[in-house]
């Protein structure tokens, strides 16, 4: 699986390069960090069913990262969804392919980009599947910088109170957000002390390396009655030598000659670390 | 209200199974019974009213009708945002109920004075925004929002409200509901919420020659309804327990200019628009006090002249 992996993350950050390049759109960094945790979920981890979206029995994946819109749009078009020439019309007039992620588009479980919103939502889910004893398990990915918003901490109140231990969030701890690195806007740290303390079952990865990442995410060996929270270490930019680390690309979109270095780089290197 | 409320939503509740109770960790002698009757349908959240609404928000994404009860500003504008994004974007079967509208817990202080819900929760689109006047209405409504498929908001008062009508009226949406007919009245009051309750009593202590409507729908408003009305009368009250810009007065003015406009309607009645003066009130007091304070009263109205200009309302 991890080889397969590994190449998905690849043509995930290609197609987030393309779209952010040739639409003038910005959220790359926050795409890059976060495109090995889709790729390994969406390689083979989740319950799903490109064909039936909807289908009752699928794995629930909620994306709270709506401005890192291009990594899921992508990853659902790799994967079957449908077609990636669709993802030509990202933002054009009358597109569904909206900059933030929009629930109109196949695969895309809720609409999100104001932050702080799945969470809750999948909480919801969660627990509508613990009521049902339904097979089904529940993934939500958040960014570092939406821990900001209170409204995360109300679930994460919520979650181990209720054993919702079919509920596993993903944090893209890439450690920048829009205007500064989390330690200079608001500090997170200890992160994962936080976590263990409102009694969540714990674990932290590097959230590039596609095996560390397969075995945190998978829904067996858990702890029964905990819900789990993988803190993904991650690298804003990740794979693109001069975007690793920036806070500027965060809002910067590509030009050519940006664009061609980019692609370059990311066709030359394996960016993940397979098993 | 609350009581006629939860004694309805059990009743609904053992008819449909996906009917789902939340609370803000309020509802003491109120919610117990649903609680004890369906103990796998019920959960006391926690005092998070955001994150009351996002759960709601997804376990109606599961195919749960799901209520969300607290009190007054708590599950409205605390989580306003939830409304809008999670619930009405995704056109999510939630129903927010609110105890306490207007000034319902007036010694409790403008932390609890429910008096700007309206307009904001009736610009969020798709979102059914509804008063009910009384214990029948607040029975008829809550069978209506139990059935109507997507968001809605319903304000209650508190308890012990008198009934004004008989039996629970039958519910359209946006329909309007009589409550006194006179022979030959011009004017006629529409209220909503716990005002329609006031007006009844006030008309009738004046033996006046007025006829009441309540509108336990502020959004959406039937316009055929309101058409017919607004041809019907000279004079027109509209009175409600809320500031004055963008609620319920707002929302029928704006349907009949509309009207006019459109052509549908040849006049437009004078409309005198009762409401709080788009102001708060710091001082302790009963409802009663409050809205004699803020002139929510059908005081020198309607004006005894047709041709005497009528009080502005600031």
């Amino acid at each position: 699986m991890t080889e397969n992996t590994t190449e998905l993350a690849r043509r995930i950050r290609l197609q987030c390069l393309h779209m952010c390049h040739s639409k003038r759109a910005s959220h790359l960094g926050g795409a890059f960090s976060v495109a090995d945790v889709l790729a390994v979920l969406y390689g083979g981890l989740l319950t799903a069913d490109p064909a039936q979206p909807k289908a009752p029995q699928r794995d629930r994946l909620f994306y709270s990262k709506g401005h890192a819109c291009t990594a899921l749009y992508a990853v659902l078009a790799e994967t079957g969804y449908y077609d990636k020439a669709e993802l030509d019309t990202f933002t054009d007039n009358g597109s569904y392919f909206t900059s933030h992620v929009n629930h109109k588009v196949p695969g895309v479980e809720l609409s999100t980009g104001s932050l702080g919103h799945a969470l809750p939502v999948a909480a919801g889910v969660a627990l509508a599947g613990k009521r049902r004893a339904a097979p089904w398990h529940t993934y939500v990915i958040v960014s570092d910088g939406e821990l900001d918003e209170g409204s995360n901490w109300e679930a994460i109140l919520f979650a181990p109170h209720h054993s919702l231990d079919n509920l596993t969030l993903v944090v893209d701890y890439n450690k920048i957000q829009s205007f500064g690195s989390t330690a200079e806007v608001l500090n997170l740290d200890p992160l994962a002390d936080k976590f263990k303390a409102f009694g969540w079952e714990t674990l932290e990865v590097d959230g590039h390396d596609h095996a560390q990442l397969a075995a945190a995410l998978a829904k067996h060996g858990r702890s029964a009655g905990k819900p789990r929270v993988v803190i993904a270490h991650t690298v804003k930019g990740k794979g693109v030598s001069f975007m690793e680390h920036q806070l500027a690309w965060h809002y910067k979109s590509p030009d050519a000659a940006q664009f061609a270095a980019a692609r370059a780089e990311l066709l030359q290197d394996s960016i993940g670390t397979p098993a | 209200m609350r009581t006629t409320f939860i004694q309805t939503l059990i009743a609904q509740a053992q008819q449909d199974p996906s009917i789902f109770l939340l609370c803000g960790d309020l509802g003491y002698s109120v919610l117990e019974p649903f609680a004890a009757a369906f103990p796998e349908r019920f959960l006391n959240v926690g005092i998070a009213e955001q994150n009351m609404v996002g759960l709601a928000a997804g376990l109606s994404l599961e195919g749960y009708t799901v209520f969300c009860y607290s009190i007054g500003n708590f599950p409205t504008l605390r989580a306003m945002e939830q409304i809008r994004y999670d619930v009405a974007y995704h056109d999510a079967n939630v129903k927010i109920i609110a105890v306490g509208g207007g000034y319902a817990y007036g010694p409790l202080s403008t932390s609890h004075h429910t008096t700007e819900e309206l307009g904001m929760l009736r610009t969020i689109p798709g979102m059914v925004v509804t008063a009910p006047g009384d214990p029948a209405e607040v029975e008829a409504m809550t069978a209506f929002i139990s059935q109507h498929r997507g968001p809605c908001y319903m304000r209650l008062n508190k308890a012990g409200e008198p009934r004004l009508h008989a039996q629970p009226p039958a519910l359209t949406l946006g329909g309007i509901v009589p409550v006194r007919a006179v022979d030959g009245a011009t004017a006629a009051v529409f209220a909503t919420g716990d005002m329609v309750g006031y007006a009844a009593r006030e008309l009738e202590q004046r033996a006046a020659r007025v006829d009441l409507y309540s509108f336990p729908f502020v959004n959406p408003i039937d316009t055929a309804q309101l058409a017919a009305l607004a041809a019907r009368y000279s004079d027109i009250a509209t009175l409600e327990e809320h500031q004055a810009n963008a609620g319920f007065g707002s929302a029928v003015l704006e349907r009949l200019h509309d009207l006019l406009s459109e052509g549908a309607l040849a006049r437009l009645p004078a409309v005198r628009r009762i409401a709080i003066p788009n102001a708060f009130i710091s001082s302790a007091g009963s409802q009663d006090f409050l809205r004699d304070r803020m002139g929510l009263r059908l005081d020198g109205w309607p004006p005894l002249n047709p041709d005497t200009p009528t009080r502005v309302q600031t």
